[in-house]
């Protein structure tokens, strides 16, 4: 059996007193369509953000490929094949749309460094990042500057930059938030028209969009794995449903 | 016993210089930690506030010790209004905006004193009281310095408590800590920088005045002893009342000791050791690490 | 993914960015402007020269400042590396030949850029404005010691300096050479500052500005970028610093001291950073205002100047470019409603 696409091994991260990820392990399979869901503060996104190398595990490793990474510097990391969507709008408020999905592809093809011919005239770079907003119908906005775009759009942007990367592994911290539902299905079209052996780790609330996308399901509580199954091991879990689903279909 | 009491005599007058350093610095240190910003005008501050103390012992007379709580008051009231007017349109701005706008309220500072007093140093004369020899046991000091020292004691312990033991020095400590969490927690933030504000500026005032006698007083001043100021904050640590009073002493000890035997260089020897120890410990020798 | 491919280099954002480097109309007026100054103002060539310097000395400061975003007080540390490299050079006699001496001056700046900016530039925020502060004053403190070597604070006059391209003396008195030298000097720097801002490398920078924790996330190195552009910014400054020994024959403290660099930085914001023309226009109305004001009457200079840093500070951080192009934003917008 070959490794994993990316694995974690009693993953641990404490913020002072506070242990925002306990002995974490999990599993991403290549190919994989996996949600990770819990109750607000359950530590998804410190799981992520862990993934990426934003932040250091007090302990644990995690390895990509069978390879320790856990050292790895995030820059390093985007290179492996780890790409993300922020929670939060993280884009580049004052450029084009289009200057912000180039700015990464740039990043990926190493375009970026080069210092003495005019940005514009990448046309495989300009041209790469046309394709990548028309996977998430965007050329139209295209010239517009982030700021004058609405929120969802921007979400597609941030989905567009993730794309751009390249990823082997995809982490979509709650990539529809805020996006209105008539273009939330852009974003799963998206998804669906990715390369078939691309890993995509997904971070949501919302219960329909999870148990579309979803073949695996990853409950987080207080920091910790609390089940993992399929959609319908995990909606028939009575326990998941006390912790999870129920506070938010009853509450 | 001659080395012992030139050792002596250098601590007591490198420590004297530390406490003014100290009692400038310190607000410096608590609005910065406090609300983030980057005030090159607190110098400023400290060189109006001398000036108000030299111009009311000038003009009416007033007392050396009268003119110091009249500095302070008047030097805490200004401030607040600028800090309500000025200040508080740009704690979310970034840091450039911040120190422009400082650094322009520095130069109307400069220019508004020198336009209304003059550009000379003013002189500061101490109560008889003052002047002259105290004789220690050990060995025989200049009594202003040795009532430096107590002053500055005095108002470190009393800062500490402040800080440590009473209702708004907790708040302090909290925003200073987190501010988001401190304003969930009801404190009212508004108020309790314009507070911070105002008494940092009038300890500024305080120590313009004090120090005054050997870091003179003139126009120039608000960006003559900038640096030295910033110096003992970051080297303090941001929002630490007890770090500035470390970082204050050692500066102060330093400066003096090496004014005198190494008169060419020991500044740059001081500055030299603020870079090593800030790529350290960016936080500052007493500062903790905020996430 | 499509199945027709789409030639998307006619898309007009495709366009616009293909487009966006190219000069445009207005663009050559300064440079037209600086020649007719240099025969409508023969007598005033030595302000001209200075004020050449400065526009020089601000766009190394927006290359770091405006672009990159890094806060800096201390950008005066390799305007002094490169009039130094050049004063010590030709007062000893090791070297005073203009254009290479630059070139040295550049270089000089450049390493002491790279040096300091592989460390500092670990920090952000309050901790590396006091480490570029510090920095600084160290460097004046050590020009300032070194006094066999610099001449401590009297500084180095009488800089013997060769003849440009072996012809064209350097009067001081009358100094047309030095006028057109720093010209082209100027012109030189700011094509290649211009080239890079529009290059992938720039886009970058502007990145890191923009949003760093987003360029981390896409994998940048961004440490590198920034250590790179500072060591570029600090070569341009030195070339500044060291044409300014150059043209006056002399190099002093002053080159290396706070003032230098907050005037810089009003300059630089008064005309608008991160657009490239800021500096010429700070720099002129700076210099214009403060050749006929700070003389007459230096305290409500000092007093007017500190308002407009205010002023700018609270309500118009944009600048005097900034201003314009908003003030043309409404014309254009009201024109075709």
């Amino acid at each position: 059996m070959t490794a994993p696409l990316l694995e974690t091994r009693a993953l641990s991260r404490n913020f002072g007193a506070l242990a925002a990820a306990r002995d974490i392990d999990f599993t991403l399979e290549a190919g994989a369509r996996h949600a990770l869901i819990g109750p607000n503060g359950a530590g998804k996104t410190t799981f992520v953000n862990l993934l990426t190398g934003v932040i250091t595990p007090t302990s644990g490793t995690i390895l990509m490929k069978g390879r320790d990474i856990t050292a790895v510097a995030q820059a390093e990391r985007v290179k492996l094949g780890i790409a993300r969507t922020f929670q939060i709008n993280r884009l580049f408020r004052r450029l084009s749309v289009l200057e912000n999905v180039y700015i990464a592809v740039a990043e990926r093809v190493g375009a970026a460094p080069s210092m003495f011919s005019p940005a514009g005239t990448r046309r495989d770079v300009v041209e790469e990042s046309m394709r990548l907003l028309e996977t998430v119908r965007l050329t139209g906005d295209a010239s517009r500057r982030i700021s004058e775009l609405p929120y969802g759009r921007q979400r597609l942007v941030e989905l567009a930059i993730a794309l751009g990367l390249g990823p082997e592994v995809l982490l979509l911290d709650e990539p529809a938030a805020g996006v209105p539902s008539a273009e939330s299905h852009i974003i799963l079209d998206a998804i669906d028209g990715l390369p078939r052996d691309i890993g995509v780790l997904i971070i949501d609330h919302d219960m329909d969009l999870v148990f579309r996308f979803a073949e695996r399901i990853t409950v987080m509580v207080s920091g910790a794995v609390f089940a993992t199954g399929s959609p319908r091991e995990i909606g028939a879990d009575a326990s998941v449903r006390a912790v999870y689903l129920g506070q938010r279909a009853h509450g | 016993m001659i080395f012992g009491a030139d050792v002596a005599s250098m601590l007591l007058g490198g420590v004297a210089a530390g406490m003014v350093l100290f009692i400038v610095s310190v607000g410096l240190s608590v609005t910065m930690g406090l609300m983030g910003f980057v005030n090159l005008a607190h110098g400023g501050f400290a060189m109006l506030g001398g000036y108000a103390i030299a111009q009311a012992m000038k003009l009416w007379g007033v007392g050396f010790v009268p003119a110091l709580v009249f500095g302070f008051v008047i030097t805490a009231l200004a401030s607040a209004v600028l800090e309500r007017l000025l200040y508080a349109r740009l704690y979310r701005a970034s840091e450039l905006d911040q120190v422009l706008f400082t650094i322009g309220l520095v130069f109307m500072m400069i220019a508004s004193v020198t336009l209304l007093v003059g550009p000379e140093n003013q002189p500061l004369r101490l109560p008889a009281l003052l002047q002259g020899q105290v004789n220690l046991g050990f060995t025989h000091y200049r009594t202003y310095s040795v009532v430096l020292i107590v002053v500055g004691i005095v108002i470190v312990s009393g800062l500490w408590l402040v800080f440590e033991r009473t209702r708004i020095g907790a708040q302090i400590r909290a925003a200073v800590d987190n501010r988001r969490m401190a304003e969930s927690l009801g404190i009212n933030i508004g108020r309790l920088f314009t507070l911070t504000f105002a008494f940092g500026s009038g300890m500024a005032a305080l120590g313009g005045g004090l120090g005054a006698e050997f870091l003179g007083l003139d126009p120039q001043y608000a960006l003559k002893y900038l640096v030295y100021f910033l110096i003992v904050v970051a080297v303090g640590g941001l929002g630490r009342v007890t770090g500035v009073f470390y970082a204050a002493l050692l500066i102060g000890v330093l400066d003096f000791t090496l004014k005198k035997y190494v008169p060419q260089g020991g500044t740059a020897f001081i500055y030299a050791l603020t870079i090593l120890l800030l790529l350290w410990r960016p936080q500052g020798l007493f500062g903790t690490k905020t996430t | 993914m499509t199945p027709a491919p789409v030639d998307w280099s006619e898309h007009p954002a495709a366009a616009a960015m293909a487009r966006r480097h190219r000069l445009r109309a207005w663009e050559p007026i300064p440079w037209v402007a600086a020649l007719a100054f240099y025969f409508l103002f023969p007598k005033y060539l030595g302000f001209g020269t200075e004020l050449l310097i400065t526009v020089l000395f601000a766009i190394s400061l927006d290359l770091v400042l405006g672009y990159a975003g890094i806060v800096t007080l201390g950008q005066a540390a390799f305007f002094g590396a490169g009039a130094y490299t050049v004063g010590m050079l030709a007062k000893r006699g090791i070297w005073n030949e203009p254009i290479t001496g630059l070139i040295l001056a550049a270089l000089v700046a450049a390493a002491v850029g790279l040096g300091s900016g592989l460390v500092l530039l670990r920090t952000q925020g309050l901790t590396l404005l006091m480490l570029t502060l510090c920095t600084m004053a160290l460097l004046e403190e050590a020009a300032n010691l070194a006094h066999d070597y610099t001449g401590g604070f009297d500084g180095l006059d009488s800089l013997p300096i060769a003849p440009l391209l072996g012809r064209f003396e350097f009067n001081p008195l009358y100094p047309t050479t030095q006028y057109l030298y720093v010209l082209a000097v100027l012109f030189v720097c700011f094509v290649f500052v211009r080239t890079l801002i529009y290059s992938p490398f720039g886009q970058s920078l502007t990145g890191i500005r923009e949003n760093t924790l987003r360029m981390h996330a896409v994998g940048a190195p961004v440490r590198r970028r920034l250590v790179l552009c500072y060591a570029l910014s600090a070569a341009i400054a030195g070339v500044a610093g060291g044409v300014w020994a150059q043209a006056n024959a002399y190099v002093n403290l002053g080159t290396l001291g706070l003032d230098r660099a907050a005037t810089v930085l009003i300059i630089l914001v008064l005309g608008g950073y991160g657009r490239l023309y800021g500096a010429f226009v700070g720099a002129v109305a700076y210099m214009a205002l403060s050749h006929f004001l700070s003389k007459i009457y230096p305290t409500a200079w000092q007093l007017g100047l500190g308002l407009l840093l205010v002023v700018i500070a609270l309500f118009a951080r944009n600048g005097i470019l900034g201003i314009a192009e908003a003030a043309a934003h409404r014309l254009r917008t009201r024109a075709t409603p």
